[in-house]
């Protein structure tokens, strides 16, 4: 990692060679004795350099976040929508959540370092480790998925009802376990939002189960989608605003630079998706009403996974709170 | 500062060989690098380009997948004592220079979060990666709240100081250790680097060296404490360490907590879209 055309930062702005912090509270440390005057030019880190490594994780990650969380939802749809009667938006659902669940495997593995050593993540089962529960957890879910879905193209129904119960129950755990995953690291932007990031995730997952299903579904049966639609885009708005304003320092990310354009992007597809969604007993609305649902799902998790290599970038949003919390001691 | 102890804290096993660490004492550092290359040599750990950083005379930067001893040069500002404030501030500068590690944490987060096992305490209880096993999900990488283990970007997988762990098997002092001409790095029972630690600090503080501190000695800190630990001269984070580390899995309980209302949330959203009329048409 010392060669200079592979730079440590990951995507984004490059750090600060030095960061000037005129505001930060002098420790005394480098003052020493009786200088408790603070010095303008005390560096926040080495050379600038960030103290967290970047994420070695590429695009498949959040990929894989929106495919999961789309199968996931979609799942808990239709199981609701089978339960209500309502078989066409439970047959389209059901075959949107195969779809996502098998893309999700693939996802993954391509993600690895070493992809022919996938199954190593099975010989164990940690607690501590969100990425070790969450393949158990597609490990389950995958295959009650695209069995359900079978269910539907094969005509077995006794193993799609199957399928689709044990898929149904397990949904909406695909979509927010992901949140845990990135927000058990030290990176600030990710880290610090663990408390909100899992609404922000069920929410778009949501969203854009609800947008994919009223594209794939006739208007008159897309009720339920619709509103669950509305529900999840509302959901996805108001925890990421919530997350936002509570992050302080280390939302910076989100509030500025590359992963904030995204941010902006997801939630203007979002919320012209869910007006659009108001009128979408009309096939004209209902299919655009969908896809901007979807992309702007998409866009969210895009959006967190940039913000999360722009902070570990950073080294003031690093050191910056834990001197703070130093100096009050 | 103090934190509170982590909620699922695994028990450090007492049993086996007692616990090995690094106390690296910066104050007698000289800068030689003859860490770096005792280390490069024994693990057999590939070059990784040769360049020069504009970084004082470092040129290998930040501990990585292939430096798994960093030596830092810094050049500080002079530290005006009392009364001859004015009179030192264009006086030269303080040259420092320390030889950073893997921590080998009390509670690890690279370890806490690798979802193979890979990574591992041994009978020192110190933290090893088992190349047979590691997949390159790279989930330790941004867990580390120091930066130090990173993926190998030809290999897959990840990488970082084992500490020895196969010399330590032969009752070998690790490489870097050995070669350490100052004894800047030293090795053997934490407890026994901690006491000599104190009194070296006391001695460096004695001798009016302004800022010198040890890093990591506290089994009360957001790691639990650290299995290297320093002996610095200034202030953590201009050495390129964080001030206070906390391992991320502290905050785990909370985050499925939330995880779990999330998830509830979602099963209400479901079941409100088909209140009133989900069978209508």
């Amino acid at each position: 990692m010392t060669s200079v055309d592979d730079p440590q930062p990951g995507p984004g702005a490059p750090p600060p060679t030095t960061t000037h912090d005129a505001n930060a509270p002098s420790s005394g440390w480098a003052a020493g004795a009786g200088g408790r005057k603070g010095r303008r030019d005390e560096p926040t880190s080495y050379y600038g350099r960030p103290i967290l490594k970047a994420p070695v994780w590429k695009h498949y990650i959040p990929l894989y976040f929106f495919a999961g969380g789309l199968a996931g939802a979609s799942s808990t749809l239709a199981l609701a929508a089978q339960l209500a009667g309502n078989d066409r938006l439970a047959r389209s659902a059901r075959l949107v959540s195969m779809a996502g669940a098998a893309a999700s495997g693939p996802l993954l593995i391509a993600d690895l370092g070493r992809p022919e050593r996938f199954v190593n993540m099975l010989r164990v089962a940690k607690p501590t480790s969100p990425m070790s529960m969450g393949t158990w957890l597609l490990s389950a879910f995958a295959p009650s998925s695209i069995a359900a879905g079978a269910g539907d193209l094969t005509g077995l129904p006794r193993l799609g009802r199957l399928g689709g119960a044990a898929a149904g129950v397990l949904g909406p755990g695909m979509t927010t376990y992901t949140a845990v995953l990135v927000s058990d690291t030290a990176i600030p932007a990710w880290h610090d939002a663990h408390r909100q990031l899992p609404f922000v995730f069920a929410g778009s997952s949501a969203a854009a189960a609800g947008g994919v299903a009223m594209v794939c579904t006739p208007p008159a049966s897309a009720r339920p989608a619709r509103r669950l639609a509305l529900v999840g885009a509302c959901l996805e708005l108001g925890a990421s605003r919530m997350m936002e304003d509570r992050l302080g320092q280390a939302g910076e990310p989100y509030r500025s630079g590359k992963a904030s354009r995204l941010v902006k992007a997801a939630k203007v597809s979002t919320a012209a998706g869910a007006v659009l969604a108001l009128a979408g007993r009309r096939r004209a609305a209902a299919v655009p009403a969908g896809v901007l649902l979807a992309a702007g799902s998409l866009l969210t998790r895009l959006a967190v996974f940039r913000a999360g290599f722009e902070s570990a970038a950073d080294p003031s949003a690093t050191v910056g709170p834990q001197r703070q919390r130093v100096d009050r001691h | 500062m103090r934190h509170p102890p982590r909620p699922e804290a695994p028990p450090v096993t007492a049993a086996g060989p007692t616990r090995m660490g690094f106390f690296t004492d910066t104050s007698v550092c000289i800068g030689c690098k003859a860490c770096e290359v005792a280390c490069k040599e024994w693990n057999d750990v590939p070059e990784d380009g040769l360049d020069f950083l504009a970084t004082s005379y470092d040129n290998t930067g930040a501990l990585g997948a292939d430096t798994w001893r960093h030596v830092a040069f810094l050049e500080r500002p002079p530290v005006p004592t009392a009364g001859e404030r004015e009179a030192a501030k264009d006086s030269g500068i303080r040259w420092l220079m320390s030889s950073d590690v893997c921590k080998h944490c009390t509670h690890a987060a690279c370890l806490d979060v690798c979802p193979t096992g890979a990574l591992f305490r041994t009978e020192f209880e110190t933290v090893v990666v088992q190349q047979d096993i590691c997949n390159g999900c790279g989930y330790c990488v941004p867990a580390c709240p120091f930066g130090v283990i990173d993926q190998r970007k030809a290999d897959g997988r990840v990488w970082k100081c084992t500490l020895c762990y196969d010399r330590l098997r032969s009752d070998m002092v690790p490489a870097c250790a050995k070669a350490c001409p100052t004894e800047s790095i030293q090795f053997g029972p934490l407890d026994e680097l901690r006491t000599r630690a104190a009194g070296r600090l006391a001695l460096v503080k004695e001798a009016g060296v302004p800022g010198a501190h040890l890093y990591g000695d506290d089994d009360t800190d957001g790691v639990g404490g650290f299995g290297a630990f320093f002996l610095l001269l200034d202030r953590p984070e201009v050495y390129g360490l964080p001030p206070d580390p906390v391992v991320t899995t502290r905050d785990l309980p909370a985050m499925w907590r939330s995880a779990g209302a999330a998830a509830a949330a979602l099963v209400g959203a479901v079941a409100v879209a088909f209140l009133s009329g989900g069978r209508r048409r």
